[in-house]
């Protein structure tokens, strides 16, 4: 168990390209960080600089309190779950749990005590015997977690370890993961590009895009404050509706609408607004903006409208009964919108509001 | 679904026999005596004189020496088969290993460079192989015979597949469970070769047990006459008007197919099941 403390982290491949650059991150002991972002944006870069599994071009990785740019993996004290399990094919599961202990030359009534316990807490003790490609796909990555487990390691790295799975087994392993960390209280860090999984399992959200941090925070604060259109647009589903408007004085102008802030307005001019199609209610005729419905989603629970405002699209979510028509008015409370800057898409905070509870990182970029 | 016809096993049948009947006539012809065979030709009824003949080719003492027997050179041709295949396996997996694994200047030059010399056969290099081999005093001696043909392009390019197909997960997995080098190629990817090495191991017994040219121009020594030269040498004594020795002949042919059909049909389930699982 021990701290991660990423400093000015950088990664450049042969050929110049760039695939991190000057991640800042402090890991706190126990923490389970996940990192989120679409494919291609450095996330597993990034975790496999801190396995050592990549070269760190830049910056320093500290794990407790020791640097460890130039530690081999297996001496960096970490164990990491992989997507496709990596588990040893030729290999019992026993073996396979054992292997990195072998390596480390533990004591051989202590092996058997660890697989024992990992086992038994992940309930593969029926399986020990068996071979990898006798067991399930959920089966295989208990063992790959098993395996991580049994090295009692300073940190757990997750490398989307739920990609391979079936989407209903994907959310009771999502469970028993974060049960499991919360039970070992080991570091953790975990890749995964799915918002959902990002939001349940974290306690504190990395964002990237294109090999930065677009922000780092709580769950909730991520999806309350985004710090950006992409954060918006990233995390939450449905995604939240980013519609280009223009602030004239205390009105907001979408479209042809004008909505009244009542003194939400954080600047003027040209902005791109944020409205979650959860906070977006139905009014009578002629109130609020004319909302043209194209199509609905059926979610069983709720109803997903997808239409335009004016010339731009829009989703709104509407209860399961919710009666739908092809024309609609919908309105906002003005303390819900969202304000980004049209140029950037960094967060523009509104004037009436103190939102920032806890710390925004300066926006790198 | 599809039914099987009778025609289906009509051609199976006729694939089966074109391909049997010649190993059937050698071995039938092989239990009759020279002097029968002389005179009425190829058999396939049983001679009878099955004991006696695979006795005397595998007992008598013969050759100019009258000192090899059948079974020295079955054994020699078990030696210089099996050194081939296992030398050859072990020399190209530790080359694909390094092409494959280690990242050292000019690796894909020199996997083409291994995989051009496929062009060139054995016959091309044999007599700068030969004078090499006697410069360094190695004629007659297995040494002589197996280590100048180890070296194998395809081995080495077989393992490099196959090598390349294994997932990048299982070494980084591997490095973390603090296997170096050494032990990830013995623990992790030897034991998931074992497929490749059992069919590489098939195509390169074979190969080392068929060689005929290598082994007579290497050994002048009777001691390590192989049994694809035995077989030459009773067909060579046309002495006055002595007749061949048809029957050992054919015998020591088919004692020669037995150790390969032997291998074959050990390592194919070995084989097949490599071919069918895809767990790696």
């Amino acid at each position: 168990m021990a701290a991660i403390d990423i400093s000015s982290v950088g990664k450049i491949y042969n050929g110049g390209v760039r695939a991190v650059s000057d991640i800042n991150l402090d890991i706190k002991d126990g923490e389970f960080i996940v990192l989120v972002g679409p494919s291609g944006c450095g996330k597993s870069t990034l975790l496999r600089m801190v396995a050592g599994l990549e070269a760190i071009s830049e910056g320093t990785v500290k794990i407790g309190d020791r640097v460890v740019n130039e530690v081999e993996p297996a001496d960096r004290d970490i164990a990491m779950v992989f997507q496709n399990y990596a588990l040893y094919p030729h290999m019992s599961v026993r073996q396979n749990l054992e292997y990195g202990l072998k390596n480390r030359r533990t004591p051989k009534a202590e092996i058997d005590a660890r697989v024992n316990e990992a086992a038994r807490m992940l309930e593969i003790t029926q399986y020990l015997d068996r071979k990898p490609r006798a067991l399930s796909g959920g089966q295989r990555q208990r063992v790959a977690m098993g395996r991580a487990i049994v090295r009692k390691p300073a940190a757990f790295l997750f490398d989307e370890p739920l990609s391979n799975l079936d989407a209903k087994l994907r959310v009771s392993m999502r469970g028993e993961i974060k049960r499991l960390q919360r039970r070992l209280g080991t570091t953790s860090i975990y890749v995964t590009h799915d918002q959902l999984e990002a939001m349940t399992l974290a306690d504190r959200l990395v964002v990237l895009n294109g090999g930065q941090i677009e922000q780092v925070g709580s769950p909730l604060d991520v999806y309350h404050t985004p710090a950006s259109t992409f954060v918006a647009g990233f995390i939450g589903s449905p995604a939240m509706n980013l519609v280009k408007a223009e602030l004239q004085g205390d009105k907001l102008a979408i479209g042809p609408s004008l909505i009244s802030l009542d003194g939400y307005a954080p600047t003027s001019g040209a902005v791109t607004v944020g409205l979650r199609a959860e906070d977006l209610r139905v009014v009578s005729a002629n109130e609020g903006m004319p909302f043209i419905v194209e199509y609905v989603e059926e979610l069983g629970s709720q109803r997903l409208a997808h239409g335009l405002v004016g010339d731009q699209a829009v989703t709104i979510a509407l209860s399961g009964e919710a009666e739908i028509t092809d024309t609609m008015w919908i309105a906002i409370d003005p303390s819900r919108l969202h304000f980004f800057d049209a140029g950037t898409g960094k967060r523009l905070e509104a004037r009436a509001t103190v939102t920032a509870t806890a710390p925004v990182p300066e926006p790198v970029g | 679904m599809y039914r099987t016809r009778f025609s289906d096993h009509l051609v199976l049948i006729v694939g089966a026999l074109f391909l049997c009947t010649p190993v059937v006539v050698a071995f039938m012809t092989s239990t009759h005596t020279a002097a029968d065979i002389h005179m009425n030709g190829l058999s396939l009824t049983w001679g009878g004189n099955f004991i006696d003949t695979y006795e005397k080719v595998l007992t008598q003492k013969g050759g100019f020496t009258g000192e090899i027997t059948g079974t020295s050179m079955v054994i020699n041709s078990l030696i210089l088969g099996v050194g081939f295949a296992v030398g050859k396996i072990v020399l190209s997996m530790l080359a694909a290993y390094a092409i494959v694994y280690f990242r050292f200047p000019m690796a894909t030059l020199s996997f083409w460079v291994i995989f051009t010399t496929l062009l060139l056969p054995l016959e091309v290099r044999i007599m700068p192989s030969y004078q090499v081999m006697s410069e360094l005093g190695l004629l007659n001696s297995y040494t002589g015979l197996i280590v100048p043909l180890l070296a194998s392009a395809t081995g080495t390019f077989y393992f490099r597949q196959f090598f390349k197909s294994v997932p990048e997960e299982l070494l980084e997995a591997a490095r973390i469970d603090g296997a170096g080098p050494f032990k990830f190629f013995i623990d992790i990817l030897v034991p998931i070769s074992r497929t490749m090495i059992a069919a590489i191991f098939i195509i390169m017994f074979v190969y080392g047990w068929n060689q005929y040219l290598w082994p007579m121009l290497m050994t002048t020594d009777e001691r390590f006459f192989t049994l694809m030269r035995g077989i030459k040498s009773i067909l060579q004594v046309w002495i006055g008007s002595q007749i061949p020795d048809y029957n050992e002949a054919f015998a020591l042919a088919v004692l020669a197919m037995l150790p390969p059909v032997a291998i074959v049909v050990i390592f194919q389930s070995w084989f097949i099941k490599g071919l069918t699982e895809s767990d790696k």
